[in-house]
């Protein structure tokens, strides 16, 4: 699980140009499932198992993209000012490496900077060691993830791209240890969560199920100096019951805490203010779709530096198996 | 370099383009009341359109079927509407209260003049006179809530509820053309010419849709409707290609005037498909056109809601740069408007399966 | 008229539920009791949308036209995030205004039954940040329930919903007051309506929505198209009523009868449509200008599928989201009755009828 995860949050993959990803996942999972197919968007779908008589078709949603940045000009010194894919805050840039695809490194800079002070995110600029514009190897519209090594520190994991990294995890161990299930599930590998939960609506169109989970990180709120410390390391996977994007459909998040009750497994039940998940899109697909979200405590979210608790995250796995392994009421 | 560049003789700008750009930009369609524009193309193309069809919210669609046993339906989509203003109460006998539609800077407001209604009757957006004013005022921009459109005196043809628009006359300007409404009136103009030109290796689903400037609703409903192989939407986009106040290089500009139609990457609402983006840019090489990739920010086109369609459409926008959009006159280029129509062209001239054979 | 005392009673009984957006059981049980004997079949979606369909008369089966009625029937509430020794905290689902919540009591729908609260504010050396005499903003607001911390954490959990606790008010001259009239007005205006449909008849099919989610996510108006399919569609809902803090322009008095939209999200012939049908029956009407999207359900109708010609139709209605709105009976019943009018009205050349003039 930690080799995966490692390979998993090691690769490149922001919003729009999730193929890498999806090309490993795929190669992880292709004797697990009964069948897969690629959308126009770039979303995997799969098929496990089929509809049984007291079963549902239910649509399980991790997405494979990350946050990033774009090129929007490279200037005639050769550094490439940047825009964001998805939720990057200015805050989080500052000296901090990213990495494009075809592995040109730089360190993010920017204009005007005073003490004391946080720099507009336009106000950005890669260097990548480039002395010119002729001879800067990247261009207007070239996407970059941050760089942020994979830290194993016993109880918890440090990368970047936890989110939503750690989604695919779970929904690929839980694919693979699904057994008997009475219902026909889509795990579905979305795209272009981060830039507006795209992937999602057109993956749930197709699918078309009758139950909506997404399988995402969340707030993680007990570090020091917060207001509201709802959400904590060690306390069980979070399910959703609203964030900004949805509210979480009562009867089914009912199903979720029995589910955990039977595996004798600690939940959290999560209200977040404003944010959103693939949930949010599934949900309003066709003629509705009762959603849920299964959430993993995260903390430092959007940095190049994601933690999360490995007890969260094996609970989280276990939870999802075995809410799929039961008739649900 | 494109495998099968075939010899093609690209459409070439012509006074007939410029005069229906003329007439284009005069049309007045604020958004949610398009139907100058519709009138324009209906005429133009019903005529040889194998379809034509005006929708629940407006949107005009035609199509013109393919000639080849094997062919691509493509949708082509340009917006027709315009931001302008609603009149929304008469306050005092021709003196009305008003709401701009679309996003309008309010300081492009005060002073303008304007046509009212579908009489185009003349009014002006009122400013107090300068020595009316302290110079507090003048530092302070002049709210929205603030002003009134006036028409000179009561007229019981003119009510709530209709629309108003910026009052400004088609021009040749040197190289460029100057107008109202430019965003999208090209796009309007592009479409109807390659409607009339078509390739015969494509479905052409032009449409021609409503309510952009407010929401991108119109595409929503036709992209549901007619599920294209693909969809390629044009559109206008702003050029802030103006000189910084230190001469410094430029790094915020969208797109620049006089270096081609600019290629979305990514906007506010759509990453566009990467193969289209490649395919275009292959093409624009191959044929030797100018092209430039628009700046990736905030924005968007009615891409925004067809990508996003059903099981989901391969996308991508298309813009001839303007400067000033969102104003009462845009200065655009004609050079870049042509090259947009020839790009569009030769793109649709080469197109084939093989093109979304592979996944994104 | 007979039946003032029976609507209003009806809407007695639907503001007295709670029906938080997304939580509305409690208020589609009572939906669904008072529209099933207005009606000839009752179904729910998915999502919890309740309709109830009136069929039309002397049309086969496949001719059959639909009418496409939608109220929404949730309401802005709260949900609680966190418990914090004897005390809540919340956040509020759709949109409130924090500066009416100190003082407001509320209800805590727990697992075990129905909890009441206070909604308070603390005092100035309690936040992190300094309000001074500004409004706290709702992320520093508290519920006090009475109970001690530890039979509170045993009670009230994280993700329980919160509603306002306030009965109903009858008040003088036809005025009623409470919360959720956003938008149970319109439930009861469209009961109004089948209820008069009882003794008209009419050729298409109408089915009345009583939509969920509409102040969050607008899921029910979304969705009710795709299970609908309808050939038009009218949302109704609420719109603002001139009184203290809302005498612009864009307000009507209360008792002035439907407010008719007019703008980008309505088809214009539906506008004149029901334009036409109150100036003939003397049924008093504004027009509402909506220059942009319309705040209502109707923004999603007009959008669905491939799109559907469509119209708002609003009761006007002062102090809206706060626990204490106020509309006037008369116009609930006037837009119950211009909607049977107009169902009354529709036939086979309606559609035709619906053309954009170039």
């Amino acid at each position: 699980m930690k080799e995966l995860l490692e390979k998993l949050t090691s690769a490149f993959g922001p919003s729009g140009y999730e193929s890498r990803v999806r090309d490993l996942i795929l190669e992880t999972i292709k004797n697990d499932i009964d069948e897969y197919r690629i959308d126009a968007l770039g979303n995997l779908i799969t098929r496990k198992g089929t509809r049984k008589a007291n079963g549902k078709r239910i649509m399980v949603s991790a997405h494979m993209d990350e946050i990033g940045l774009m090129v929007t000009h490279v200037d005639e010194q050769g550094f490439a000012y940047v825009t964001n894919l998805g939720g990057v805050r200015p805050l989080n840039l500052m000296s901090n490496r990213v990495v494009f695809a075809d592995g040109t490194e730089g360190m993010l800079c920017a204009r005007d900077m005073e003490p004391g002070k946080i720099p507009a995110l336009d106000q950005y600029f890669v260097d990548t060691g480039a002395s010119s514009r002729k001879s800067c190897k990247v261009k207007i519209g070239d996407p970059a993830v941050f760089v942020g090594r994979f830290v194993d520190m016993g109880d918890r994991r440090m990368s970047k791209t936890m989110d939503d990294r750690i989604g695919c995890l779970i929904a690929i161990e839980a694919l693979k240890a699904l057994k008997d299930s009475p219902h026909e599930v889509r795990f579905v590998f979305s795209v272009q969560e981060e830039v507006g939960l795209r992937g999602a609506k057109t993956s749930a169109y197709s699918v078309d199920p009758e139950i909506g989970i997404a399988l995402d990180v969340t707030l993680c709120n007990d570090t020091p100096g917060l207001t509201e410390r709802n959400l904590k390391f060690g306390a069980g996977p979070c399910i959703k019951a609203k964030d900004g994007s949805l509210v979480g459909t009562p009867w089914l998040n009912n199903a979720l805490y029995d589910a955990a009750e039977r595996a004798g497994i600690p939940y959290q039940v999560e209200v977040l203010r404003g944010a959103g998940t693939d949930a949010g899109a599934i949900s309003l697909t066709r003629s509705g779709v009762p959603s849920s979200v299964i959430s993993v405590a995260c903390r430092y979210v959007h940095t190049p530096s994601e933690m999360v608790d490995v007890s969260d995250v094996k609970q989280a796995i276990q939870l999802l198996v075995e809410f799929l392994s039961k008739e649900i009421k | 370099m494109m495998k099968n560049d075939k010899q093609l003789s690209l459409p070439v700008l012509t006074q007939t383009d410029i005069d229906l750009l003329a007439e284009l930009s005069h049309a007045c369609s604020v958004s949610g009341d398009e139907r100058e524009v519709r009138k324009i193309v209906r005429r133009e193309i019903q005529p040889i359109a194998d379809s034509f069809e005006v929708d629940a919210l407006g949107n005009a669609i035609a199509v013109r079927k393919a000639k080849t046993a094997e062919f691509t339906r493509v949708l082509i989509s340009a917006h027709m509407d315009e931001i302008g203003f609603m009149l929304v109460n008469e306050e005092d006998p021709g003196i009305f209260r008003f709401k701009s539609v679309g996003g309008i800077d309010p300081r492009q407001m005060a002073g303008k003049a304007v046509w009212v209604g579908p009489d185009h009757v003349p009014g002006v957006i009122g400013a107090c006179p300068i020595h009316l004013t302290t110079p507090e005022d003048r530092k302070k921009t002049i709210k929205e809530s603030d002003l009134r459109i006036d028409i000179g005196a009561e007229n019981k043809a003119v009510k709530p509820g209709m629309f108003a628009y910026y009052a400004t006359k088609f021009s040749e300007m040197g190289s460029s053309v100057c107008g109202k409404a430019l965003d999208n009136r090209f796009g309007v103009c592009i479409l109807i010419r390659l409607f009339k030109e078509c390739p015969d290796n494509v479905e052409l689903i032009a449409a021609f849709t409503v309510q952009e400037e407010v929401g991108i609703r119109g595409a929503s409903v036709v992209a549901w409707d007619r599920k294209p192989d693909l969809a390629i939407v044009i559109d206008s986009t702003p050029a802030m290609d103006l000189p910084r106040w230190d001469g410094e290089e430029s790094f915020i500009y969208k797109s620049k005037l006089g270096e081609g139609p600019a290629i979305y990457t990514h906007d506010g609402r759509t990453l566009s498909d990467p193969r289209i983006i490649n395919y275009l840019i292959d093409t624009a090489e191959a044929y030797g056109i100018p092209f430039q990739r628009r700046q990736p920010m905030p924005g968007g086109t009615d891409a925004g809601a067809i990508h996003l369609t059903q099981e989901g459409i391969p996308t991508v926008s298309m813009s001839v740069p303007g400067r000033y959009a969102h104003s009462a006159a845009a200065i655009a280029r004609k050079s870049d408007w042509e090259a947009q129509i020839q790009l569009l062209y030769a793109a649709l001239a080469n197109l084939d399966k093989t093109l979304l054979a592979q996944p994104r | 008229m007979n039946d003032i005392p029976k609507i209003k009673e009806i809407l007695t009984d639907l503001c007295s539920l709670p029906g938080v957006s997304g939580h509305e059981t409690p208020v589609a049980e009572e939906i669904k009791t008072i529209w099933s004997k207005l009606c000839d079949e009752i179904s729910v979606s998915r999502l919890g949308n309740v309709y109830a369909l009136k069929k039309g008369i002397n049309a086969p089966e496949d001719a059959h036209r639909k009418v496409l009625f939608a109220t929404h029937m949730d309401a802005v509430g709260m949900i609680v995030t966190e418990l914090t020794g004897e005390f809540v905290r919340f956040e509020e689902i759709g949109g409130l205004d924090p500066r009416i919540l100190p003082g407001q009591f509320v209800t805590i729908h727990t697992k075990t039954g129905p909890v009441k609260g206070l909604i308070v504010m603390p005092t100035k050396s309690l936040t992190k940040e300094t309000y001074g005499s500004n409004p706290i903003p709702l992320k520093d607001l508290l519920i006090d329930t009475g109970y001690e911390a530890e039979d509170l954490q045993k009670i009230v959990r994280p993700g329980d919903v919160i509603s306002y606790a306030n009965d109903p008010v009858s008040m003088q001259d036809d005025t009623f007051s409470g919360h959720t009239l956003d938008n149970r007005a319109s439930v009861a205006a469209v009961a109004v309506c089948l209820q008069e449909l009882q003794t008209i008849q009419h050729k298409w099919d109408v089915i009345a929505a009583a939509t969920v989610l509409e102040e969050e996510s607008m899921a029910g108006g979304k969705t009710a198209p795709v299970d609908i399919r309808p050939d038009i569609a009218v949302a109704i809902d609420v719109t603002f009523a001139t009184g203290p803090g809302s005498k612009e322009w864009n307000t009507r008095p209360l008792g002035s009868g439907p407010a008719l939209g007019f703008g980008m999200n309505i088809h214009p012939k539906l506008y004149e449509l029901f334009k036409g049908i109150c100036e003939e029956l003397r049924i008093p009407y504004t027009t509402e200008f909506s220059p942009r999207m319309t705040g209502t359900d109707g923004r999603e109708l007009q959008v669905a599928l491939n799109g559907i010609p469509t119209i708002v139709i609003s009761i006007p209605l002062r102090y809206m989201h706060t626990a204490n709105e106020l509309i006037s009976m008369k116009d609930v019943r006037d837009v119950g009755h211009l909607l049977a009018e107009f169902v009354h009205r529709l036939d086979e050349n309606t559609m035709d009828s619906l053309v954009w003039e170039d």
